[in-house]
């Protein structure tokens, strides 16, 4: 508690303000006094006062008018009415309007010792709730959001904007550019921050499990639903459900999606009961859905549904001012993480940084950082403790026929991914049959295979 | 009264004396509340030792009141040379209970060496058995004790 709370005392008699204020002062309150609500008015110009003790009957303005006055200007002061003339029509009024209580002229002692003691408790308890919800803030504040390029300020400021609002919002960018930080970073300055973020990976998961995963399931739905299962959408009541790779949902259960999404309800899978949730859909995606629309891969109207407010993260090579932030970021967080007393990046790594143009963006980054602390040595990260892609021959392409140039760029792109195939043709925007075809063309061998 | 007197003097470490107040009660009287105004008491005190150096505590056997409270013990002129005490409400009679003097004195030596503390500018106090504690009720007054806790003790040895 306040070891020094402030009352302000507001009465037209004089005898009442010179008595309780003596009174007050001898409890150790820092006390002032108001003849009129004008002066009072005045004085929360001057300070913030934790009680107020308001007169009803006043010339002038009255003790019920000034107290949305008070409100207006200042809403945290516990308001108690004091007043000679008691009846419960004002009493009513008065508790209505927001006052913490309300009591007749002359009062106990006792009481308004008590009275006065409690409103401060329960101050004392609000401003806690408050202090604790700041705290949980910032638990809850993604802090990996780095960047002071022009482009990511934007996106700061999208965010601003968006997460107030209950809008669904779509994020879009290419893989590894922190899609799902955003959707927590709009999650955490919303309203709903004190309710859970679910996040689904829509295109980690067969048709059938994606559909039980939002959901959930009854007993017995299908072979191996041994018990019911609460589905995403259900944990994300009062929160905010994050729908990643949304683009690669199934026909089905975009149609169930939809629906759920529109009215906010839905059944278990093999359930006939109606589950009424509340939530806000965030969604991310690295498809163009524009075209799986026209497509006819993905439903227009959940495109429409979803495609609300769009925030475009720029890919890292468009911002490469953002990389010595960055790096320097990665380089505290694992120096503190692996306990190693490398503080910094030599400058001629930090060119080697700059240059690269980062296919997998900011997680690229990242592993390549980590990756550096672990073989590197103090006090900073030199280029040869860098991934050997990153190294200026493997990045520089060569010159001459379009065919070498292409050679050059798939070899890059499958040693960056560790010749993940998948992972290469979707950085590569062809299929994963083409890229074998070009492989074979081009006889590209996987490092160590025979 | 004398006894009052000694352990007001013990605690404080002062020479005390008792005498006569000439107090007008009847200015401080208010027929509809049949109480008299504490504060117009401490105003009569206040002019009438202006010139004293020394601390004027009366005490009185009427029932007091300021008027925003249905009564109270006692006032003080905080950091000031005045105080008003009464024994009205801190007999068991007013309670309907067996008259008990020894208590009421005890009572009455807490209130006094209360009201004496607030003329040396002590505030209430939150230690439990501080005689500083603030009693808005009599049994509140029998759970403390006629002593200063620390803080208290410290405050008043700086203020002296």
């Amino acid at each position: 508690m306040n070891p020094n709370p402030t009352i302000l005392i507001v009465d037209d008699e004089q005898v009442v303000r010179d008595s309780l204020s003596k009174w007050f002062r001898e409890d150790g309150y820092t006390v002032s006094v108001a003849a009129s609500a004008a002066e009072a008015l005045q004085q929360l110009q001057v300070q913030r006062w934790d009680i107020i003790l308001l007169d009803i009957k006043m010339p002038g303005m009255d003790g019920m008018e000034l107290q949305l006055r008070i409100k207006e200007i200042d809403p945290t002061p516990t308001i108690i009415f004091i007043t000679a003339h008691a009846t419960v029509d004002t009493a009513v009024k008065a508790l209505k309007e927001g006052a913490f209580d309300y009591v007749t002229k002359p009062v106990d002692p006792d009481y308004l010792s008590h009275l006065v003691s409690n409103a401060l408790k329960q101050r004392s308890l609000a401003s806690e709730n408050v202090k604790l919800k700041e705290q949980i803030s910032e638990f809850c504040k993604a802090d990996e959001i780095i960047g002071e390029s022009p482009q990511m300020h934007k996106v700061y400021e999208m965010i601003q904007t968006v997460a107030k609002t209950d809008t669904t919002v779509m994020i879009r960018g290419e893989s590894g550019t922190g899609k799902e930080l955003i959707a927590r970073a709009i999650h955490s300055n919303s309203n709903r921050r004190y309710f859970p973020i679910v996040a689904v990976n829509c295109g980690g998961l067969p048709e059938g499990i994606l559909e039980s995963e939002l959901f959930g399931h009854e007993r017995g739905a299908f072979t191996g639903a041994q018990y019911k299962r609460k589905g995403k959408l259900e944990l994300a009541d009062g929160g905010t459900l994050f729908l990643d790779e949304v683009g690669n949902i199934d026909a089905k259960t975009q149609m169930d999606l939809l629906r759920a999404i529109e009215t906010k309800q839905f059944t278990r899978v093999g359930g006939n009961e109606i589950i009424k949730v509340d939530f806000r859909v965030i969604c991310a995606t690295n498809k163009d859905l524009e075209k799986a629309v026209s497509d006819g891969t993905f439903r227009e109207d959940l495109y429409y549904r979803l495609n609300v407010f769009t925030i475009f993260i720029p890919p890292l090579r468009e911002r490469k001012g953002d990389i010595p932030v960055l790096a320097n970021f990665f380089v505290r967080k694992y120096a503190r993480a692996m306990g190693k007393s490398i503080d910094s990046i030599s400058p001629e790594a930090m060119d080697t940084l700059v240059r690269y143009n980062w296919p997998g963006n900011v997680r690229e980054l990242e592993n390549a950082v980590e990756r550096a602390m672990v073989v590197g040595k103090s006090p900073a990260i030199r280029p040869e403790d860098l991934p050997y892609q990153l190294t200026e021959k493997n990045h520089v392409l060569p010159t001459g026929s379009l065919a070498a140039v292409e050679k050059a760029h798939i070899a890059s792109v499958l040693e960056q991914n560790r010749w993940n195939i998948s992972r290469s043709a979707e950085i590569l925007q062809i299929d994963r049959v083409t890229l074998y075809n070009k492989i074979e063309k081009y006889g590209l061998k996987k490092p160590g295979a025979a | 009264m004398l006894e009052v007197s000694q352990t007001v003097g013990r605690l404080f470490g002062l020479r005390t004396d008792v005498t006569a107040a000439h107090l007008g009660l009847e200015l401080a009287f208010d027929p509809s509340r049949q109480q008299y105004n504490s504060t117009a008491l401490l105003a009569q005190l206040v002019r009438s030792y202006s010139a004293s150096q020394e601390k004027n505590i009366a005490v009185v056997a009427v029932d007091l009141y300021v008027p925003v409270l249905t009564f109270v013990f006692g006032e003080a002129q905080l950091d000031g040379i005045a105080a008003v005490v009464s024994h009205h409400r801190l007999a068991n009679q007013f309670y309907g209970l067996p008259r008990d003097d020894r208590l009421m004195l005890d009572r009455l030596a807490k209130e006094v060496v209360h009201e004496l503390g607030h003329t040396f500018g002590l505030y209430h106090c939150r230690h439990f058995e501080c005689v500083m504690r603030s009693s808005t009720y009599v049994e509140e007054i029998d759970l403390k004790r006629n002593w200063l806790c620390e803080e208290c003790q410290a405050k008043l040895d700086w203020q002296r």
